[in-house]
């Protein structure tokens, strides 16, 4: 059934592959949440004209499947922006950002507007400006009530991330995809990969959970 | 020190302020009573514009703070305000809670909006509570450090918006003390309040308010013993009995 010999001397190669899954996650996540954070804004703000376009965007990214997503950036909008000779990842990480900051930005307008509304008066009763209330008294409780879900996005991009394999970034499912393929050993190739994606999300939001555990002790 | 003139003030359909005006002197102490849905409240935050009447004008220290023009937080900075939920930020020890506006909105030092800080923190009592985050203490410190926060900016007006209504009864003497006591250092305030005793202790005059406008403004002795309106005299029956 499984191969393991092959396994074995696959471990450096797909080692390498696991650092380019968790690499690309990374960055994905460090920019979707910048992503994220600025379309809460526009989402929350008073004017029409900057809510309108934060929503199409939305809801557009959420209707939409991720890897047509992916498609879409590396072979269509790359190429129409000059960038023929980028790498493919850079291509991945923006599809994933862009993906995650979508989802990102429902959780951050959650997070704000959870924040007591008196939190925001007696802070402008001090006379701070509205950029100086989200920046130092709305934002910082709406960030840290969000960690969790954050955290659970990280743990979801590990998941995607596969699919940028469809643009031959040499992450961890390409390589086991070309191993599989040149061995005819599939099962051995995905039943690997699987167990090394449950390991790291596993691992993950173990982490997570300790760290989320003594935030709130800290806090208390 | 305030003038009001004719302000109105409606949400939707509901006409909450009909025409109020009234005048209060430097270091006077109002305090502002009347049934729930009165309008106490809505005056109290046009005076710092957390409200934007609709017409009328407001005049606080010479200043027409109801021009379009005046920028409303150069009003809100001369105006502190303690509110009925104390709204201390949680994320913030007790001392960085007093310091924060100084510095944002002041623009002074850290060093100095620590002095600062430490004065009034100990003005209200708290001095050990400084590196104390708000849920550790009392509702009655909480709303302590909250007065003491406003003073930080030293307004020249403090505003109270039932500032002991949502405290447990064994805690509301201290922060009524701490009321008193700025009162009695002439500080200029305005006050709603449900508690007749420092209403009839603390202030110079009582505004009684009905139905959105000011039935009623004199001194506490004339509104507790002789009130000339019906309402007034309604009002303190039922309130008093319990």
């Amino acid at each position: 059934m499984v191969n393991w010999s092959l396994i074995w001397t696959e471990i450096p190669n797909l080692a390498r592959g696991a650092g380019w899954t968790l690499f690309i996650t990374f960055f994905s996540l460090m920019f979707g949440v910048a992503i994220g954070l600025c379309l809460a804004m526009l989402r929350l703000s008073r004017r029409w004209w900057l809510r309108l376009p934060a929503s199409v965007y939305v809801e557009a990214v959420r209707g939409t499947p991720m890897l047509v997503q992916i498609l879409l950036i590396w072979f269509g909008v790359f190429p129409m922006l000059g960038l023929n000779r980028a790498e493919a990842y850079y291509a991945g990480i923006a599809a994933l950002a862009l993906n995650s900051g979508a989802y990102l930005c429902e959780i951050f307008r959650g997070g704000i507007q959870s924040i007591d509304k008196g939190q925001r008066e007696a802070a402008l009763s001090l006379g701070m400006t509205e950029t100086q209330v989200m920046a130092h008294v709305i934002l910082p409780q709406a960030l840290a009530n969000a960690l969790p879900a954050i955290g659970n996005e990280f743990v979801t991009l590990i998941k995607d991330s596969s699919l940028v394999s469809s643009i031959a970034v040499a992450e961890l499912t390409y390589r086991a995809m070309l191993v599989a393929a040149r061995r005819y050993e599939y099962f051995t190739m995905y039943i690997g990969i699987a167990i090394m994606y449950f390991a790291m999300t596993f691992a993950t939001s173990r982490i997570l959970a300790r760290l989320e555990a003594r935030l709130r002790k800290g806090s208390k | 020190m305030i003038r009001i003139e004719n302000l109105h003030k409606s949400f939707g359909e509901l006409e909450v302020l009909k025409g109020v005006s009234a005048r209060i002197a430097p270091g006077e102490t109002v305090c502002l009573i009347g049934s729930s849905g009165s309008g106490k409240t809505t005056l109290l935050r046009c005076l710092n514009l957390l409200e934007m009447p609709d017409s009328g004008e407001i005049w606080i220290g010479g200043q027409r703070i109801t021009d379009p023009k005046v920028k409303k937080t150069d009003v809100r900075r001369e105006t502190g305000m303690v509110f009925q939920h104390f709204n201390l930020f949680p994320h913030m020890t007790v001392i960085r809670n007093i310091m924060i506006a100084p510095i944002k909105v002041r623009g002074v030092s850290d060093g100095e909006a620590l002095d600062i800080a430490r004065h009034f923190l100990d003005k209200v009592g708290l001095s050990e509570k400084a590196d104390n985050y708000p849920r550790q203490l009392s509702g009655g410190q909480q709303q302590r450090v909250a007065i003491a926060r406003a003073l930080a900016m030293k307004p020249q007006v403090m505003l109270f918006d039932e500032a002991t209504s949502a405290l447990d009864p064994e805690m509301t003497g201290e922060v009524i003390k701490v009321m008193k006591d700025l009162s009695g250092e002439g500080m200029t305030m305005v006050v709603v309040t449900h508690e007749m005793g420092f209403a009839r202790e603390a202030s110079n005059r009582i505004i009684f308010m009905a139905d959105g406008a000011v039935a009623e403004f004199d001194a506490p002795g004339v509104i507790f013993n002789r009130p000339s309106n019906p309402a007034t005299a309604a009002f303190l029956r039922s309130v008093i009995r319990m």
